[in-house]
């Protein structure tokens, strides 16, 4: 049986030697700019701080990916190809690549570093994942998250590479790496400048009798009574009206976690060789809790005990948790 | 965007809150800004990762208490100070909640968006300026609430030890 990797979030390096310290055995994190998917203010590694946290988690037996997990627009391949010199000068472990073009770049400058293809990329069955493997010697491919275990079987049989799953944290999938909803209110893009609901577009009116409004560049895309939980400001989380929903639903998806903690034994049989756990903008206290709590578990899977898992769905979207499309097809 | 100086008055000012208020003005106003100094000198990454918002004004408002605090992270003119909730000064964002729920944030015992999700934190105003605040806040090796207790040597450890085992909101809504 193979002995999964636990891969934990870091937005700053205080994160990330939490996470080491809560038993991670390798840390994704990204530099301050569009390079990765989580280009938040105020969040990511500067050159210097993604030294000095390699060097924190290699003396502790952890790796380092770096996320360079976004699509370089025309004419700014660039910083993609700066920040892939740079993570590797400084002994990055590896690459999470989306884009053929990055993924070329750094298999033909730096062809011992490994190369991990990256969720945004979207790939979801074996002839494009072998695809990325044969072109640019990918050794691990994290899944998107529309596929049952009972799929994730056979493809992991028919690829040359290994696979990761996420399997806690942030459930906004949509057609992941394609998503243009965020680029159609605000202008800013998900895949090219890595900012999902910019704060900067983000602002929450208080309304009479305790409701708040959720808005995104000024436009209402959520309200929440003064009794309900809350979800991310994101366009797919959010409630809409139409002729025949006149009260508002949720037309994308809900406000909802994935929470794979029952399934990790499954997991583990189909050939899953690493787990992820989302949240680079989350706090240390998330990270400190949600990575302890699955490492733990996966320990005990290991050691042919049942999982002893820790409720964690205080830490969830709108308080509420689901096993997704990991479960099967009909989640939604 | 700067909100109005009356901004958002959650609760309205009481004769006995306008007292308190002046209690807690020559009291706290000292310990809040040799806090802030001290937090500042030993942390001076945080004003990197503030960027733009380095001259941001917060208001951070524990509701059972009869006043607010102002903060402005800026290395040059530091403020940290208690100010009455009717009479907030222009402020760009608003940061709302139980003194339990903050202190937790700031202990590092909780997460934020945790707390907002479960509707125990609320935030009001530029949302940019709270979350880099939050991530600027949240690179710190430890607790904030902890350094900010070390300040005061054994009596502050003491109080942070109680306020860990118990919390204050009791004691807060006693004060109202």
């Amino acid at each position: 049986m193979i002995r999964p990797d636990l891969i934990c979030p870091a937005g700053t390096p205080a994160a990330l030697r939490t996470a080491v310290d809560a038993g991670a055995d390798a840390v994704y994190c990204g530099f301050r700019n569009a390079t990765n998917a989580r280009n938040f203010p105020g969040l990511n590694f500067t050159r210097e701080e993604l030294g000095i946290s390699i060097a924190y988690a290699h003396e502790r037996g952890a790796k380092v990916l770096l996320t360079l997990n976004t699509y370089p627009p025309a004419g700014k391949v660039d910083l993609w190809q700066e920040a892939a010199d740079t993570a590797v000068a400084l002994g990055i472990d590896a690459l999470i690549v989306a884009d053929m073009g990055v993924a070329h770049y750094v298999a033909a400058r730096h062809p011992d570093v490994r190369l991990h293809l990256s969720v945004q990329a979207a790939a979801s069955n074996p002839e494009s994942i072998r695809y990325y493997c044969d072109h640019f010697g990918v050794k691990r491919v994290v899944l998107p998250r529309i596929l049952t275990v009972a799929e994730i079987k056979p493809i992991a049989e028919a690829i040359p590479c290994e696979i990761e799953t996420f399997i806690f944290g942030n459930h906004g999938l949509m057609v992941e790496g394609r998503c243009s909803l965020t680029n159609y209110v605000t202008g800013q893009s998900t895949n090219l400048d890595g900012v999902c609901s910019p704060a900067s577009d983000v602002d929450y009116r208080k309304e009479p009798g305790g409701a708040v409004a959720s808005c995104l560049s000024g436009s209402v895309i959520d309200r929440f009574g003064a009794d309900e939980m809350a979800g991310y400001p994101t366009i797919c989380k959010g409630r809409y009206t139409a002729p025949h929903r006149p009260d508002g639903y949720y037309a994308f998806e809900e406000p909802v976690s994935l929470n794979l903690a029952r399934m990790l034994p499954d997991l583990i049989h189909a050939g899953v060789h690493a787990f992820k756990i989302e949240g680079r903008q989350r706090s240390k206290s998330y990270v400190r809790s949600v990575v302890s709590a699955f490492r733990t578990a996966i320990d005990e899977v290991m050691a042919g005990r049942p999982p002893n898992i820790a409720d964690l769905v205080s830490l969830t979207e709108g308080q509420k948790q689901t096993q997704g499309a990991f479960e099967s097809k009909k989640w939604r | 965007m700067l909100m109005p100086a009356h901004g958002d008055t959650a609760q309205q000012a009481r004769p006995f809150s306008i007292l308190a208020q002046a209690v807690a003005g020559r009291v706290l106003d000292p310990l809040l800004m040799r806090t802030i100094r001290r937090l500042a000198d030993k942390h001076r990454s945080i004003f990197d990762r503030l960027g733009p918002h380095v001259r941001s004004s917060f208001i951070i408002d524990p509701v059972e208490f009869p006043f607010v605090l102002h903060l402005v992270a800026n290395p040059e003119a530091l403020t940290f100070r208690t100010v009455p909730r009717d009479a907030l000064p222009l402020h760009d964002a608003l940061i709302r909640g139980r003194f339990r729920t903050l202190f937790d944030l700031v202990d590092a015992g909780a997460d934020g968006d945790a707390s907002f999700f479960s509707r125990d934190l609320e935030i009001l105003g530029n949302t940019d300026a709270v979350v880099t605040l939050r991530n600027a806040l949240d690179d710190i090796d430890g607790s904030i609430a902890a350094d900010t207790a070390d300040l005061f040597g054994p009596p502050g450890r003491m109080a942070l030890a109680m306020v860990r085992r118990r919390g204050l909101a009791g004691a807060g809504k006693a004060a109202r």
